[in-house]
């Protein structure tokens, strides 16, 4: 367990000689080694979670402190490592998804302009996010925190040379942005109280330390939430993940559906002994869940990119985990985080296969037929979006995503469930037009056939991964995790209502399948007429645009923020002081006019001058009388 | 018998001089005429001074009156230099050919 720390400086050291020889070194040697280290950080973590496991004298919790990490007065946070439960779940979760996914970037990415910088950016994703996850203390979780945020900047402008892949990057920086600035602010408050950013002290001292339901506890709370929200990309802040598909596919696959945006759920489960002493913020996590997975449900319906598609989805999923954790599932929360991590990495990378064969086409209307062409792929996206729509009994989704209704259902939030049950129909019927849009109908594109080791190997894995084999991890997933996260307690009077609970989400997803089929297959022409009246077409504008935050984003701050910057661009205070060079300038430009050498206007100008001195004397001379 | 001539009488003879000779300055083009214009316009100070002076019954009047001469003396020597080199230059007296300055 000791090795802990090689996991972070095996993607570490990639980081470092990548950025180093950048271009004097092949593709081939860049691959190595940057799929070599992050290889090396699984294989450690493989070893030092088998470690933890089979040490029953351990406590269920290994501290690791590196060193101090600065120290003024009497704070002297470490910088040090932690390991418990849910961080091996993390760390298993990140460095395994992350292998897989670098290994089919290394596919994915090969003959790209700027292959070794991609694997630079992408070791130092891994290593933010495993400080993220295994920092023992609030401080080295922000060091992993700003980290994942800005490796995710440069990996949305990865292709910088289109302007509007800068500005998707520029945009997803500044709104996390946001909820960076809250849960810095949630950490300062916390160390007020606490005097410790240790993240153990404050979960063991939190029931003593503050009182349930105070004002504190409320802010610290919505603070953390603030920046959970900002990185998970829920509800207000969830305006920049559709556009953070600007980046290469893996990108999307690794930092926008498998590990970052779930570093919000990580932080509230994390935290949740705090967020138990504020009930109100808790329940309004749920909400917060229930209402983007509703928003991000309908905007899935009617996207035409087959990224932006995966990208509501996404968003849809990780409001599912937040509706878990509003109804105290924590356990439920982080499977369904784990299983979402192989399913729509496995979703996001057969994308990427779809595109590369479609010779980087992302318009689904232009696809089709494509089944025949690229079968595997076919079937990793029938797997993947099964997952998604959680089809029962044979993909992981029904295990982890009914799991979340159901408790959901037995905490007493009905008004949660049904959220997530209509949010299960939106996902069966979006699904089903994803895959039938792309895969049936008629051949639109001229796609070619694409192999490789590299490309066909991290999709199987995650294919078998994402089917009912997955959901085997449940019970061990439940057992690491019950020294962490408490387990979710069922009262006896809601136990009879499993049956109905389950039932009606599965029988939901069904039918929106159902639907789907009927709209799609059936009735597509129906659906476009549909479309193309007056109301269709604001509805299914409405949704493209995904409600219109944007729009509404745009009006009231950015618009705004330019005026106000455009006025302050002429500098108005500089402005005032620029009046008497103005003055001299214009006085000196008057008198010189005035130098004609005509001697007759000189005469007529003393003359003139003259008189006036004479008047004004005599007007004097008047008024002194 | 000085007192026969009121002092208005004497300004305004001096004043209407003035003007004529500021009249003069500033409409003739020719150099001469506007060097003649100006000696009328000292001569109509010099009056004045020496309509003063023969009022208050002092001599200071007379004094400036001679300071005045030599003054206009002076004047014109300059003056009818410049005219000389303004001649020999233009070929004429057209004050205005040599106003070349663009302010």
């Amino acid at each position: 367990m000791s090795l802990l720390y090689l996991t972070i400086i095996f993607p570490l050291i990639g980081f470092i000689l990548l950025a180093g020889l950048r271009d004097q070194i092949s593709e081939k040697m860049a691959a190595i080694i940057g799929v070599g280290s992050m290889g090396l950080s699984a294989l450690t973590a493989a070893y030092v979670g088998f470690d933890y496991l089979g040490d029953p004298s351990q406590s269920g919790y290994f501290h690791q402190i590196l060193w101090t990490w600065f120290s003024i007065g009497d704070f002297a946070p470490s910088f040090g490592l932690q390991l418990d439960g849910l961080s091996l779940i993390m760390l298993g979760m990140v460095t395994g998804v992350g292998f897989l996914i670098h290994v089919f970037a290394s596919w994915y990415m090969r003959g790209e302009e700027g292959f070794a910088r991609f694997f630079s950016y992408f070791n130092l994703f891994i290593v933010s996010m495993l400080l993220l996850v295994l920092g023992d203390n609030l401080l080295v979780l922000f060091l992993g925190w700003e980290g994942v945020g800005l490796c995710s900047y440069l990996l949305i402008g990865f292709y910088y040379k289109n302007p509007s892949n800068g500005f998707a990057a520029i945009k997803a920086f500044t709104v996390t942005r946001v909820g960076d600035v809250l849960l810095l602010i949630g950490l300062f408050i916390l160390f007020r109280e606490f005097n410790t950013l240790d993240i153990y002290e404050i979960t063991q001292r939190a029931p003593e330390v503050l009182t349930s339901g105070s004002t504190t506890v409320t802010w610290a709370c919505l603070m953390l939430l603030g920046g959970a929200v900002g990185k998970s990309a829920q509800l207000p802040l969830q305006t920049w993940l559709a556009d953070a598909m600007a980046g290469p596919t893996p990108v999307s696959a690794l930092i926008h559906a498998a590990t970052m945006v779930t570093a919000g759920v990580y932080l509230i489960a994390r935290m949740h002994p705090v967020f138990e002493l504020a009930p109100n913020v808790l329940y309004f996590v749920g909400v917060i869940g229930a209402v983007t997975l509703l928003m991000a449900g309908f905007a899935a319906m009617v996207q035409t990119d087959i990224k932006r598609v995966l990208a509501y989805s996404t968003m849809s999923q990780l409001g599912y985990m937040f509706l878990a954790l509003g109804a105290e599932a924590y356990q439920a929360a982080v499977f369904h985080m784990l299983t979402h991590a192989f399913f729509k990495a496995l979703l996001f990378l057969s994308a990427g296969a779809v595109i590369i064969a479609c010779h980087h086409e992302q318009n689904i209307l232009k696809m089709g037929g494509l089944w025949k062409k690229i079968p595997f792929v076919y079937l990793c996206f029938l797997v993947g979006g099964g997952a998604l729509a959680a089809l029962p009994f044979i993909t992981v989704g029904f295990y982890s995503k009914d799991e979340i209704l159901w408790q959901a259902w037995a905490a007493g939030h009905p008004e949660l469930f049904w959220a997530g049950v209509v949010g299960a129909f939106l996902t069966s019927i979006y699904t089903f037009r994803l895959i039938w849009l792309v895969f049936h109908g008629e051949v639109k594109t001229q796609a070619h056939k694409i192999e490789g080791v590299s490309y066909w190997l991290p999709l199987g894995i995650l294919l078998v991964l994402s089917t009912f084999v997955g959901a085997l991890l449940q019970q061990p997933v439940g057992h690491i995790l019950s020294g962490v996260l408490p387990e979710f307690v069922v009262s006896p009077t809601m136990a009879t209502d499993k049956h109905f609970a389950e039932f009606t989400a599965v029988g939901v997803a069904l039918v929106g399948i159902l639907v789907g089929v009927v709209l799609f297959a059936f009735k597509y022409d129906a659906v476009k007429k549909l479309a193309n009246t007056s109301f269709g077409a604001g509805i299914a504008h409405i949704w493209r645009n995904a409600w219109g935050f944007d729009a509404l984003y745009h009006l009231v701050l950015v618009k705004p923020y330019l005026m106000i910057a455009r006025l302050l661009g002429r500098d108005p205070v500089d402005g005032a002081w620029s009046v008497l060079p103005a003055v001299v300038k214009a006085g000196n430009s008057f008198s010189t006019k005035r130098q004609t050498g005509s001697l007759r206007g000189y005469a007529a100008a003393i003359t003139l001058g003259a008189v006036i001195l004479l008047m004004i004397l005599i007007v004097i001379q008047v008024l002194g009388k | 018998m000085m007192a026969a001539i009121p002092l208005e009488h004497g300004l305004i003879l001096a004043t209407l001089l003035f003007a004529l000779g500021l009249y003069g300055v500033m409409v003739r083009r020719n150099l001469m005429f506007m060097l003649m214009s100006l000696e009328i316009m000292m001569n109509a100070a010099a009056f004045a001074f020496v309509l003063a002076g023969s009022v208050w019954g002092q001599p200071d009047g007379q004094i400036m009156f001679i300071l005045i001469l030599t003054l206009a003396a002076a004047e014109a020597c300059i003056g009818l230099a410049i005219l000389l080199q303004f001649y020999h230059r233009f070929q004429h007296l057209d004050v205005d050919a040599a106003s070349e300055m663009r302010g």
